[in-house]
């Protein structure tokens, strides 16, 4: 890992968004920390919309369609079985548990393709323990340090700080 | 953060406070009172687990059930604590679909006191087949040697499943907000335990604006798949009385009318746990009397909802012309268990009549006695539905009385244990305030726009 690079600090997230409108034109791969999500960010970074629905909508319709085929088989193939005269198919019987289980693997399926999309867990320490209290960053990965530093101050920042990758529990 | 915003946090708070406020209960040693009320859940809950340790030696005959009386106080509870568990649900994904941002004061505790509340509600069914060990597996369909399947066509099972879904995704919805809070707590931890306990726990989140985008977007998809669900689990559990044939259950109105109830206990049961945690953690000015004033609006009209299906049951069982079901609902009103639908019906629609008066709306004692009786009330209603509707049988030869034994009021008592065990150590463990949540609806340093 050899992220290297420049944090700029912000103490609220109107400068952030005003410095990242600048920063973009020169550094467009730069990246935002923040306690909480900032919205208009996406735009400035020009992300795109996230795929993770798709995720949500194929596993949600694999597991309706699943847990209607496993009861056909189990009901009509495996054991058929009499149970009150009712026909083996009896599918409207089906629907419940159908519909459980379309929202459990597209729930599941939600929260594990965001891991996965966000690279979770991350092996990477924090850059600083006060993005996730009250201050707002932009980042950006360069080798010309003092040069950044310079731009990222002339932008607003309050502190800027030279960062490199560390793991979770270096020093 | 527009001028018109309402003030959702008091006392001029900045974005550091939150978290030194949030986390404050969390990095101390826990306090006197918090050890009295822990040693207390502990206790009850010890009394719960000897009383089933002892039925499940001496057999199901030691409770009160008897013939026609199959089900007792058992499944009261459990559907009286599934219910309860409908809030928190309800706060976290209805009310973030309808962006009532006050929401974020109460999310955390109302999902932490779903996941509880289903975790013991899940104990009863088990331990009422007197053989728990069987029945939490005999439940899912998996190969066995008997070479049977489970039967699908049985609203018990749509139980397990509906359940069993909704304990899976409430408990994910819960972790992933909780994960920026846990990376907070990390970057303030100064203990190397806590840290290492608190990083991994945090999946390493650093908040990168990447991550937040698709993390709003799952987190949104995952407040948009609770909602069908918290109104399905319900309608589950009501299908286990309403596809019987049984007088008094066989309702088509059941499924609704469950829900409304599960939402109106549920909203109770969160103003009871906040009134006492906003005291104790000394959380003012995050849970604000606006927000409490809010959710007592919300038990009034869910209780005249509730109100409502009472009287709805009743026109219908009129309007039905079947003798039995008029038997039914005038037995069940003026029949030997009178007191229990009296006790019903005024704790639930008559006292949160209340809450017209602004006064009241806004007044700690009067609230946290009204969610008492709430509470109180809405498990009488599920003791009213499930006992008054099997006491008397089609033939008067099959007419018993129900009388719950020691052992049904011990057990029910330890599930009370169970929950708040669980409750306390959140407190004590996890932030009990959507930290990250309530730092995108504030104004820090005060509210001049």
């Amino acid at each position: 890992m050899a992220e290297n690079g420049v944090l700029g600090f912000f103490d609220n997230p109107q400068s952030l968004l005003e410095a990242a409108r600048k920063v973009r034109l020169n550094y467009p791969d730069f990246e935002a920390f923040t306690p909480y999500p900032v919205h208009g960010l996406d735009e400035i970074q020009g992300l795109r919309r996230s795929a993770l629905p798709f995720v949500t909508f194929s596993a949600g319709l694999t597991g309706c369609v699943l847990g209607f085929l496993f009861q056909y088989w189990t009901s009509v193939v495996d054991w058929p079985l009499n149970v009150g005269g009712k026909p083996l198919n009896s599918w409207p019987a089906f629907v419940p548990v159908m519909f459980e289980l379309t929202i459990l693997f597209a729930g599941v399926s939600t929260v594990f393709g965001m891991f996965w999309m966000n690279k979770l867990p991350c092996k990477q320490k924090a850059w600083d323990p006060s993005l996730t209290c009250d201050q707002f960053a932009l980042w950006i990965e360069t080798a010309n340090v003092r040069e950044v530093q310079d731009i990222l101050k002339k932008l607003g920042a309050q502190r800027v700080s030279h960062v490199h990758a560390q793991n979770w529990f270096e020093p | 953060m527009n001028a018109v915003s309402e003030v959702l946090v008091t006392g001029n708070k900045t974005y550091s406070d939150v978290n030194e406020d949030v986390a404050r209960p969390l990095e101390r040693f826990p306090t006197a009172k918090w050890w009295v009320c822990f040693s207390v859940a502990v206790f009850t809950f010890l009394i719960g687990a000897l009383l089933s340790t002892d039925m499940f030696l001496r057999g199901l005959g030691v409770l009160g059930l008897n013939q026609p009386n199959g089900w007792g106080i058992f499944i009261v509870n459990f559907v009286f604590w599934v219910g309860i568990g409908h809030a928190g649900t309800l706060i976290s994904a209805v009310l973030f679909l309808f962006r009532q941002k006050w929401r974020t004061a109460i999310n955390r505790s109302a999902e932490a006191m779903t996941i509880f509340a289903v975790m013991t509600a899940l104990i009863f069914p088990v331990i009422h087949t007197g053989r728990p060990w069987y029945a939490a597996i005999w439940l899912l369909p998996y190969p066995n040697q008997r070479q049977l399947w489970v039967n699908f066509r049985s609203p018990l099972l749509w139980d397990v499943f509906a359940v069993g879904t909704y304990f899976t995704i409430s408990l994910l919805f819960w972790y992933v907000g909780l994960l920026p809070d846990l990376a907070s707590i990390r970057d303030r931890a100064k203990n190397s335990i806590r840290k290492f306990i608190y990083t991994i726990l945090s999946l390493g989140w650093r908040g990168s604006n990447r991550n937040w985008s698709h993390y709003e977007t799952a987190y949104m998809l995952l407040a948009g798949l609770s909602t069908p669900l918290v109104l399905s689990v319900h309608s589950v559990v009501s299908f286990d009385f309403a596809v019987s044939n049984l007088p008094g259950w066989h309702t088509t109105i059941f499924p609704p009318y469950f829900v409304a109830g599960a939402i109106f206990s549920g909203f109770s049961m969160v103003v009871t746990l906040m009134v006492i945690a906003r005291e104790m953690f000394s959380l003012k000015n995050y849970i604000t009397l606006n927000h409490l004033e809010k959710m007592n609006k919300i038990i009034m009209a869910t209780g005249m909802l509730v109100g409502y299906a009472y009287a709805c049951e009743f026109f219908i069982a009129w309007y039905s012309g079947s003798p039995f079901e008029r038997f039914a609902f005038i037995n069940r009103a003026f029949g030997p268990y009178w007191w229990a639908y009296w006790t019903m019906a005024c704790c639930n629609v008559l006292i949160p009549q209340v809450f017209w008066w602004k006064k009241a709306r806004t007044s700690i004692p009067v609230m946290f006695v009204v969610s008492l009786f709430v509470n109180i009330g809405m498990w009488f209603e599920r003791f009213v539905i499930v006992v008054t509707s099997l006491h008397r049988d089609f033939l008067p030869s099959n007419w018993r009385y129900y009388v719950p034994t020691f052992y049904d009021w011990g057990i029910t008592l330890g599930s009370f244990g169970w929950f708040f065990i669980w409750f306390l150590l959140f407190c004590r463990i996890l932030p009990v305030i959507a930290m990250a949540e309530v730092k995108g609806v504030m104004n820090p340093g005060g509210n001049h726009g």
